[in-house]
């Protein structure tokens, strides 16, 4: 439901990122990291995305985005492991508290310009 | 055609405000926290009995979060604490601007706690960091208990789940075993409290949010 929220903030940090390139440089594609701990919807996101570019500068922006999953890390044994179905204890030794190294992210990762 | 390498939050503005915010109330020693659910579940009514139980030398201050009316604001100031009303008008989560706005006219300095009471919803506050030292996670019996998993992110973040209005539990086929079980699954270190309006738990909540204040005033609190 927030999902608006963020294309109009990805799109604000967009008009920055513009503003310190050449005048006139256009943005084919712009590519977002979204990760499973990140509370968002990706069909949302792409929707809203869709809604709030028509009939902008930003239209015809193809919109990538890179789906990252949860992985952990074992303080006790230093494996390190993707969690299934939210599973988070150590498939090797069995620490239960185990740390999260990834997929939380909510990034722009980049942005590709036309020549 | 070529790249420009970017790698930067979507939400880096709310992200500096909310470190802004963390380091204010670092400064001012005050706990926050950050009251998450779905709507329903019981948030006003726990902080209605939380004021009530409070040590009156205690400052805590207010501020709760609806897409519209003055309502939840208007039920808590009764206890003589200071309480705002954040009305969003729409959206569906609090963001760290909201609450830097709202604060404006409190001296932090005369503050202790900090209370947050979110938007009800389980997915969006999630994304937004408010500054706060913890987020908890309020699941009541009358919901499923596979919420946590679910709406797993919540319970990922919240130090504290409180499972409200264990009164109804004989009433319900709601099995809180399990939903414990499903929220220690996504998160294996989540304090959890049983709380009820008939006052079950609310000693032990009261005391988890004084030794959380102590924390924060030896200055050893671990922000989230």
């Amino acid at each position: 439901m927030h999902e608006l929220s963020i294309v109009a903030s990805v799109l604000d940090q967009l008009e920055e990122i513009k503003k310190q390139q050449p005048a006139g440089v256009h943005f084919s594609k712009v590519g977002l990291r979204v990760g499973e701990l990140a509370g968002v919807d990706v069909d949302c996101l792409r929707f809203g995305f869709e809604c709030s570019v028509k009939e902008t500068p930003w239209e015809d922006m193809v919109l990538e985005i890179e789906q990252v999953p949860r992985r952990q890390r074992c303080p006790s044994c230093g494996a390190e492991f993707q969690a299934e179905n939210w599973a988070t204890a150590c498939p090797k030794c069995g620490e239960a508290a185990t740390i999260t190294i990834a997929g939380e992210e909510l990034q722009i990762a980049f942005v590709e310009v036309d020549e | 055609m070529s790249q420009i390498v970017v790698e930067k939050k979507v939400l880096n503005e709310n992200q500096k405000l909310a470190a802004e915010l963390r380091e204010r109330f670092r400064q001012h020693k005050i706990l926050v926290v950050n009251i998450i659910s779905s709507p329903g579940s019981g948030k006003t009514t726990l902080l209605e009995h939380t004021l009530e139980r409070m040590d009156k030398t205690k400052r805590v201050a207010l501020l709760t979060g609806d897409l519209q009316t003055e309502n939840d604001a208007k039920r808590l100031a009764k206890w003589g604490f200071p309480a705002k009303q954040i009305i969003t008008g729409g959206t569906c989560h609090l963001d760290a601007k909201m609450i830097d706005k709202h604060l404006a006219d409190w001296k932090l300095e005369e503050l202790d706690i900090l209370i947050i009471e979110n938007v009800g919803n389980l997915v969006c506050p999630t994304s937004y960091d408010l500054g706060e030292h913890h987020k908890i996670v309020i699941l009541s019996v009358t919901e499923g208990e596979d919420k946590p998993l679910k709406y797993p992110s919540i319970f990922v973040k919240s130090d504290l789940m409180i499972l409200s209005k264990v009164d109804l539990l004989p009433y319900l086929s709601f099995d809180a075993e399990l939903a414990k079980q499903n929220a220690r699954t996504v998160h294996p270190g989540i304090e959890i409290i049983e709380t009820s309006n008939k006052g079950d738990g609310l000693e032990q909540w009261m005391a988890w949010l004084e030794s959380k204040l102590a924390a924060v005033k030896a200055g050893d609190a671990v922000s989230a």
